[in-house]
Formats: structure tokens, C-alpha cells, sequence
């Protein structure tokens, strides 16, 4: 039945971008399909050869203990090593192309119009989406205690997901974009996204569904509101006319300040329901594992989780201070951004809690030292964002580095630290490994990053908030003190320590690189199933 | 909640769990921190008087307008013309003024000096640089050498409706593709080219018949450019002898020039930007040193 419909659907894609392709007066579009076209048959051919093969799906229980899905994990789990490893390796690119422009190379490909999308789409969808669903997958598995529904499925979500990322990023290189931050793929790629996220949804659900425990674990709260979220955001944000289907471009539905509107409400929500709730998710799983103690309050997470989610989703207006857009919208978005401060703060106070009998840990575990450090990371920033989102303040940060700054504390401390802390989990975990290949490594890691972090975002909060006070200064006679080249220029050193704090923390992704896969080529295998983590504690 | 489950207590913190577990995780069923609940009402009695004080809820047609009657676009509308009525006095005597009258009165001088330099900076430098030192194309702002004329009239009519800019009142002087529209052969435009390299101090190439290299330059160069180099303003050819060329100083230079001759354009900024500030930029341009 799922294996029938899902050969039908692949085959169907298949003979549909071989038409396109064919017919297309449009080069990305012909490259877009014909990659389309060989995934599709590739799929279809493999569901058609197990059928042949006559295999058995996998048992959902073995030995009264469910046979959870780990492949497709694995899979997603060194996808995000690697589009971490490049998208960070593109940002310190970019990073490098303003301090010193004659790296764009005057060629279209490499030029930081078209790298910048690359390096954000990098980090955020391909990096931090294949982090969220592999790491979903594991979660509500184990804490459902059931087998992911579906044999093609779960393998369809994540093969689909980084498909999607394939066409979107070359789409950034040859020029097919839709000019709208964080959602620039075109048409074709946002419809294929569309139905591996409902698939997604599905899978996650049915997972739900099945589950062998009485409650749903706070953790797959965060996941669903997170997969829900986006795929409404995603489709609002995207909804677009192609111009053909047999070409590439296509135009918003909405026009001008409501555009704009609908553009950050999808970009605001973006940063509260996959950058934030998702990794929260995350956090709420990996950090009470690691630490291997309770998570400190369970009404204080009931709470903060729809509070959060009920707030978050009233904040975009903040980021279209002092333009087209009312007043009164700008308003409400600024005092939501207020209010979603406590909210915000409700997960960094039950993660860091949860620490509690526990901290003489961050002495010993470099991986829990670095989920920690990320929780601080995060409430850091989810204090700087409120402040931001004030007019008054956000008439000097807004269109400066300062924003990139902010971004950055929370991309590379928060999400880039607990991605890292729950790869340093689950890797060994999926491959039966007692422990990662090297702590010594991992301590290294996070301290060369952590470093690079510091150089960054400190670079950024001078950097911008000069450049904001130089864009203000008049003089006695109320004409502008600075010309706008006088403001790069004075910027140049800041991109140049900048640069440098983005090749620490690339260096730090590559050791983590090694690291990972020495564990799964070398590390000491874990000696029989994992007893549950009440009798793994020692005694004190 | 949730009876029948095996509440226990955590043996280090001494708070009870609420008996729930998820592949070994439990939960501790502490209460919502104090200090953090009350910061959080705190924010939504602010956003609150916010809301009461500013524009902030959309109604039908309309929205509440906030009891203090704030418009951001009245306000950023008031104090552009606070600041526009503030420069209108001084920028009206300006318009007005001789160049003799700006350098001699203070107040007019260091008004003109300090919006030519805003104004310079962001529309000038571009190509000019920021230094007003000019690059290959694009002439120094720095010397005595001036293509269409250095005196503050000329700079100011220059600068209001531009070179070649196709604003009815452009400065328009077009030098012919001498070598590319076929006037003269490729022999003629190197004895020229050295010609006029040899009258402007720069060695020419060994074994060209400087003569006849005078004589190209008489019968096609001189109409423009003079019998003695010099140039002619009224038409915008360069003064040949002087020490910086406009498309560069050097043999290759200048036959490239009379080959195929480039023609620049600067834009005209009368109708980009107010009177005051163009007659600024005059007289800012002017006191950077070269101004005649």
C-alpha cells in the first residue's frame, strides 16, 4: 500500500520533470528537472526492487522492545555534519568578500548576492533542518517508545528534505531566486518542500500515534509546534505565481507593505518556530540525558511552551520599524517582542535548572559544557531581541551589523552549540558506541569556537553600533558628519576580526567532522542495549 | 495530575517528580519561579500602558490612536521641515550671493563649506573620490587643471547641469573616434600620439617622424585644441601640456584616446538637489585648492 503509492507518486514526478525538461526554454529549470527526474526514478526503481526481492519490512518490536527506525537518522545526522562543515565555510567566504570585495571575482556564481542566501540557507535549512529532523526522529521514537511508521517514509522526509536543499542551492548559484530572505527558492522547490513536509508531519504524528506512553514528552511538543508552524508560514510566505511551468521565475501574490508584512511574519516565525522551538525540543531531550537529571520544572514548561508559541507569532512587525508599515502594526509587534521576553527565558531557566546537582559535570564533559554554554548563549540573545525590537532602539540597530551580531549570538551560540552537543550524543548512540571518539577533541572544539564566537559577535556589536551612531551625527549646522563610504570604511577592521572569529568556528566544525567520524570507524562499542538511564546513574 | 503514577522524590534536590517517564527522563514538579512570573507580568502591564499611550490595535477601518495622539509620520514630517525651514534663510542668501560675498562673510562661507562636504561625500566621491583626487576618467578636483573651467561660475554651472548629461543646458563637447571612424590610419595616430606626447614631456617612441606627427595634429587637432596644446574651456578639449590627463598620461594613452575616443558624462544635479547645496558644492569645490 505505502511502498504502491509511493512508486505511483515517484514515477508520476519522474515522467513530469522529464517533460519539463524537455520543454523548458529555461537552463535552470532544465538542470532543476532533470535532477528532479533522476531522484524520482532512482526512488522508484529501489521501492520496485525491494518489492521484487520480496522483502520483509523490519518487525516493529524485537524482543518485546521496539525496533526503532535509526537509518534514516543516520542519514540526516552526517547530512547536517556536512552542509554544517560548508555553509559555515561559505559564511566566513561572504565574511571575508566585505573586508576585501576583490574575492567576489567579478563572476556571477561567487558573488556575494548570490553566496549570501547559500551561506544562510546553508546554515539554516540544510544544517539546523537535517539537525531537527534527525534528531525529531530519534526523540519521539524513544520517547514514544514505538517504531516511526511507514517503511518509505521516514526514508522519503529525509531524502526529499536534502533534495530540496540540492535544488535550492544551486537554484542561489545560477540566479533562480525570488528575492524574498529565507525563503528565495523558487516556486518548484517550495511546492516539493510542501509535500516532504506534510510527509514529515505525518510521519512525526504517526509516531505520536503509536506511542506506548501515556504522555507526550515536552520535547515533541516543541517538534510538532515546530513542523506545524513552518509548514503554514511556509506556505503563506510562498505563495507565488509562475510566470510558466516550464520556466523558472514566478511572482508574489501579496504586493508592497503587505509583502512585506507577510515576509517577516514568515521570517520572525522562522527564527521562533525553527531556530527556536525546534531546538528547544532539542534541549528539552539531550540536556536532561546528558546531564542525566530530571528536567527541573514541568509546569514551568507547560507555561513557557504556549506562551511562547502564542506570542512569537505576533512579533514580525519589530523588523519593519520606521517604514511603509503602520504604526499601530509596528506597535504591537515591539510590545509582543516585550512580552515574549519571560517566555523566551522559561526554556533557558529549565535547561540550565536542570543542571542543578549536577554542574560538577561541566568540569569533566566537554559536550554538556557546550549545551550549557549554548542555553546561556540563547538567553542572551532572547534578552538582546527585545531590547532590538523597541523603536528607539531598533532607529539605531536596524540596517547595522549590530543586527548580524545579534543574529550570530543566537545562530552560532544557541543553535550551532546544542546541534553540536546533540551530534556528540546521538552519533554514538546510533552506532552503539559508548562514547564519542575523543573528549580531548571535543574540548578543543569548543573552546577554538567558542573563541571565534566571542571575536565575531563582539566585532559585530562595535561595528554596528558605530556605524549606527556615524549614519546619526550631524554636525553644528545639521549636515551629515559622515559620508556613507566614510561608515564601510571605518567598518573594515571589524569584517577583517569578524572573518577571523568565522574561521575559528569553521575550524571547530572540521574537528568536530573528525571527531564524529573516528566514533563511528573506531570508538568503543557499546557493550549491550542501553540499560534505562535511571540504572545507567551511578550511585552518589 | 495525573494519579496513579510513581511519584518519587529526587534524592538530590528533595522535590518531587510527577511520577511521569519518557525513555528514562523524568520531570521535577518545581513551580514557576517567582522572580520569572513576575517580570512576566510585569511586561504585559507595560505593553499594556503601551498600548493605551501609543497607536497600537487595528479596528475596522481605523485603529486606536493612543491617548498621547503620537503619529511617527507627523512627527518625522515636522522635523524634516523644522530642519528644512532652519537652512532656508541662510540657504537663500547663498543662492543669492557672489562668490566674493560667501568668502567674505563667515556665516555664509562655513554654511556653504559644511553641506558641500555632507553633499560632496555622498554624491561626488563615487568618482571623484573621496579625496576629490579623481582616477582615470574621472578629473581632479585638486588641481589647476580644469577642463571646462575652474572659476566658481563655471564650477557652479558644471555641477548644475553636468557634461553631456543630455540636460538641455549640458556642457557638450564630443572629441571624434579619429582612428576607429576611419580620419586618420594607424601610422598617422602613433606620429600624433608622440607628438603630443613629446609637447606634454613624456619621451616618445624611438624612430617617429615627429614632423609629420605635427603636422596630423594641425590639420585634425588643433581646430579644438589650439596650435599651442593649451585647450580650449569654451568646448571642453583639454589642455594637452598639462601634467594629468584625463584618460591617462602615457603614448598608449593617447592613441587609444584619438582611436577610439571616450566622451564621460557627469550627471546634472540641478534637478537632483536643491539650490543651496549645489552652490555649496561649488564653493566647496573650489576651496579645495585648484579653483580659479
Amino acid at each position: 500500500m505505502e511502498e504502491g503509492f509511493f512508486a505511483a507518486f515517484l514515477v508520476v514526478i519522474a515522467f513530469a520533470c522529464l517533460i519539463i525538461a524537455g520543454k523548458t526554454y529555461d537552463q535552470v529549470m532544465a538542470f532543476h528537472t532533470a535532477i528532479g527526474s533522476l531522484a524520482a526514478a532512482a526512488g522508484a526503481f529501489i521501492i520496485f526492487r525491494n518489492y521484487f526481492e520480496d522483502r520483509v519490512p523490519a518487525p516493529q518490536e524485537i524482543g518485546g522492545k521496539p525496533n526503532y527506525n535509526l537509518g534514516p537518522i543516520k542519514f540526516g545526522a552526517w547530512a547536517a555534519v556536512f552542509w554544517g562543515v560548508a555553509g559555515f565555510t561559505v559564511g566566513l567566504i561572504i565574511a571575508l568578500q566585505l573586508a576585501y570585495p576583490v574575492l567576489n571575482f567579478d563572476l556571477p556564481w561567487t558573488s556575494f548576492g548570490r553566496l549570501r542566501p547559500l551561506h544562510t540557507s546553508a546554515v539554516i535549512f540544510a544544517f539546523g533542518g537535517n539537525v531537527l529532523i534527525a534528531t525529531s526522529f530519534y526523540v519521539v521514537q524513544r520517547t514514544s517508545r514505538a517504531r516511526m511508521p511507514g517503511s518509505i517514509a521516514p526514508w522519503f522526509v529525509i531524502l526529499g528534505y536534502n533534495l530540496f536543499i540540492v535544488i535550492a542551492g544551486t537554484g542561489y548559484l545560477l540566479g533562480a531566486t525570488q528575492s524574498k530572505e529565507y525563503a528565495e527558492p523558487e516556486w518548484y522547490a517550495d511546492l516539493w518542500l510542501t509535500i516532504v513536509w506534510v510527509a514529515y508531519l505525518l510521519v512525526f504524528l504517526g509516531t505520536l500515534w503509536k506511542r506506548k506512553e501515556p504522555h507526550i514528552y515536552v520535547a515533541n511538543w516543541f517538534y510538532l509546534a515546530f513542523i506545524i508552524t513552518i509548514a503554514m508560514l511556509h506556505i503563506i510566505n510562498n505563495l507565488t505565481v509562475p510566470v510558466s511551468v516550464f520556466g523558472t521565475k514566478s511572482y508574489i501574490l501579496w504586493a508592497g507593505v503587505q509583502d512585506a508584512m507577510v515576509q517577516w511574519w514568515y521570517g520572525h516565525n522562522a527564527v521562533g518556530f525553527f531556530l527556536t522551538a525546534g531546538f528547544l525540543a532539542i534541549m528539552y531531550y539531550f540536556v536532561p540525558k546528558r546531564a542525566e537529571r530530571p528536567v527541573y520544572s514541568y509546569r514551568l514548561s507547560i507555561v513557557h511552551f504556549w506562551a511562547l508559541i502564542f506570542l512569537y507569532i505576533w512579533a514580525g512587525p519589530h523588523h519593519l520599524h520606521y517604514t511603509a508599515l503602520p504604526q499601530w502594526a509596528s506597535t504591537l509587534g515591539a510590545t509582543f517582542s516585550i512580552i515574549l521576553w519571560m517566555p523566551s527565558w522559561g526554556g533557558m531557566i529549565n535547561g540550565l535548572m536542570t543542571l542543578s546537582g549536577a554542574w560538577d559535570k561541566l568540569r569533566t564533559d566537554p559536550v554538556l559544557r557546550m549545551m550549557v554554554v549554548s542555553i546561556a548563549f540563547y538567553g542572551m540573545s532572547t534578552f538582546e531581541g527585545p531590547l532590538m525590537s523597541l523603536r528607539s532602539v531598533n532607529s539605531l540597530s536596524h540596517y547595522t551589523d549590530w543586527t548580524i551580531g545579534h543574529v550570530h549570538s543566537g545562530a552560532l551560540g544557541w543553535v550551532g552549540y546544542i546541534s553540536f552537543g546533540a551530534l556528540y550524543c546521538l552519533i554514538p548512540w546510533l552506532w552503539n558506541k559508548k562514547e564519542v571518539y575523543s573528549l580531548k577533541l571535543v574540548n578543543w572544539h569548543f573552546w577554538i569556537s567558542t573563541i571565534g564566537i566571542v571575536l565575531y559577535i563582539c566585532a559585530m556589536w562595535v561595528s554596528g553600533i558605530m556605524q549606527g551612531l556615524m549614519w546619526r551625527a550631524y554636525d553644528a549646522m545639521g549636515f551629515l558628519e559622515y559620508s556613507f563610504i566614510e561608515t564601510v570604511e571605518a567598518m573594515h577592521p571589524f569584517y577583517v576580526i569578524r572573518a577571523l572569529g568565522g574561521a575559528l568556528f569553521v575550524a571547530g566544525s572540521l574537528i568536530m567532522a573528525y571527531n564524529l567520524w573516528m566514533t563511528v570507524r573506531h570508538g568503543e562499542a557499546e557493550e549491550a542495549e542501553a540499560l534505562p538511564a535511571g540504572a545507567m546513574a551511578p550511585a552518589e | 495530575m495525573a494519579d496513579g503514577y510513581k511519584k518519587e522524590v529526587d534524592h538530590i534536590s528533595g522535590v518531587e517528580t510527577t511520577g511521569h517517564e519518557w525513555d528514562g527522563l523524568k520531570e521535577l514538579n518545581n513551580p514557576l519561579p517567582k522572580w520569572w512570573l513576575y517580570i512576566f507580568y510585569a511586561t504585559i502591564v507595560w505593553a499594556i500602558g503601551y498600548w493605551v499611550v501609543y497607536p497600537s490595535w487595528p479596528l475596522v477601518s481605523s485603529y486606536t490612536a493612543g491617548v498621547l495622539g503620537d503619529s511617527q509620520r507627523a512627527n518625522a514630517l515636522a522635523a524634516f521641515e523644522a530642519g528644512m525651514a532652519e537652512r532656508a534663510q541662510i540657504g537663500e542668501t547663498l543662492v543669492n550671493a557672489s562668490l566674493e560675498e560667501i568668502e567674505s562673510t563667515q556665516s555664509l562661507l562655513e554654511f556653504a563649506m559644511a553641506n558641500g562636504r555632507a553633499a560632496f561625500g555622498d554624491n561626488c566621491a563615487a568618482c571623484h573620490g573621496t579625496g576629490a583626487l579623481g582616477a582615470t576618467g574621472y578629473p581632479n578636483l585638486q588641481d589647476d587643471n580644469w577642463i571646462w573651467g575652474g572659476s566658481l561660475e563655471e564650477i557652479h554651472q558644471t555641477l548644475q547641469y553636468g557634461i553631456r548629461s543630455g540636460h538641455d543646458e549640458a556642457r557638450f563637447g564630443e572629441m571624434p573616434s579619429f582612428g576607429a571612424d576611419g580620419m586618420l590610419d594607424k601610422e598617422q595616430i602613433i606620429q600624433v600620439a608622440n607628438f603630443v606626447g613629446s609637447r606634454a614631456g613624456i619621451e616618445p617612441e624611438a624612430g617617429i617622424d615627429l614632423a609629420a606627427g605635427e603636422q596630423v595634429y594641425a590639420e585634425n587637432c588643433a581646430a579644438c585644441h589650439g596650435d599651442d596644446l593649451k585647450g580650449m574651456k569654451e568646448v571642453g578639449a583639454p589642455d594637452l601640456t598639462a601634467n594629468s590627463y584625463l584618460y591617462g598620461k602615457s603614448i598608449d594613452a593617447i592613441r587609444a584616446q584619438v582611436t577610439n575616443a571616450r566622451n564621460g558624462v557627469m550627471p546634472a544635479w540641478a534637478p537632483r538637489l536643491d539650490p543651496a547645496t549645489v552652490k555649496s558644492l561649488a564653493v566647496y569645490v573650489h576651496a579645495l585648492g585648484g579653483g580659479e
